[in-house]
């Protein structure tokens, strides 16, 4: 199997990882200003900002960004699916501009077209490197294992 | 109208740095157990077509690496909510970000055995030098 192509739904993955983590972020950020300031000496009260709405929300998508990374993670590297989420900053940055028209600073811009270069580089890279027993592609000038490791020690 | 919350005082720089540190660590950590977890389970898509999404979710729930990455996520999450009750989202979020970018890249060359490329390191370079102009 050729890890090196992602199919349609795949990215549709990797954009929902891209989206749902910054507006996670962003709700969480709401409902912890929305809160009195929080000291180490009263941990409880972290556990009880949860059942903050905007904090709530802010959880129901950063479970569905977890699940979607899951999913990603299991077919792709870890240094490929990062980048990804790094990339919804660009998304909340260009909607914020042309949705919100809130003003973008040239140094933003900057920001921007670096983040995109970086995922832009990886993207056109693999998506699966790591060498792994299972590896369904091995090279035909090799003898495979006839004793293939189990599901368990794999890694 | 509701009133815009208000904007965390100015805290101590280095308690700021311990703050996004330990977000950071706790993250790659986090990330880099879950990752070797997926890794170990084999593609959901594929388990998914064979054994429904049932036999997915169980085929993750039963791994105990993944409740240990999920552990430190976790970790990652609360110092994640302690910071912003402290700091600015435009700073905690990106500064986390950026910093678990490199770490993270490091880790998984290290643990993951990942070919980190020369394309790889430019990229989380570019990321992470992008996401910090993103706060300015």
């Amino acid at each position: 199997m050729s890890h090196s192509k992602l199919k349609p739904s795949q990215y549709l993955v990797l954009a929902l990882v891209a989206i749902c983590a910054p507006l996670g972020d962003s709700c969480l950020a709401r409902g912890m200003r929305e809160l009195p300031s929080i000291s180490l000496d009263h941990p409880a009260a972290l556990i009880a900002a949860v059942f903050h709405p905007w904090i709530a929300a802010g959880i129901a998508l950063l479970i569905g960004f977890f699940a979607c990374y899951l999913t990603a993670l299991s077919w792709a590297d870890l240094t490929y699916v990062l980048p990804t989420t790094a990339f919804g900053y660009v998304i909340i940055a260009l909607l914020s501009h042309f949705w919100l028209q809130e003003y973008i600073s040239p140094y933003r811009w900057a920001g921007i077209l670096l983040i995109t270069l970086g995922v832009g580089f990886v993207a056109q890279g693999p998506s699966l490197t790591e060498k792994t027993p299972d590896m369904h592609d091995s090279p035909p000038d090799t003898v495979p294992d006839p004793v293939p490791d189990s599901v368990g020690d794999r890694r | 109208m509701i009133a815009a919350p208000p904007i965390p005082a100015v805290v101590n720089p280095w308690l700021a740095a311990a703050m996004i540190a330990t977000v950071a660590i706790t993250s790659t950590i986090g990330e880099v157990l879950t990752a070797a977890a997926m890794k170990s389970i084999g593609d959901l898509d594929e388990i998914r077509a064979r054994a429904g999404l049932k036999g997915a979710i169980r085929a993750v729930l039963t791994c105990p690496l993944f409740f240990a990455g999920v552990s430190f996520l976790a970790l990652a999450f609360f110092s994640l909510l302690f910071a912003l009750n402290h700091l600015n989202l435009s700073l905690a979020a990106p500064a986390a970000a950026s910093l678990t970018l490199v770490t993270n890249a490091i880790a998984a060359k290290l643990f993951l055995k990942e070919n980190v490329d020369r394309r790889r390191w430019t990229a989380a370079v570019l990321v992470c030098v992008g996401v910090y102009l993103l706060a300015h």
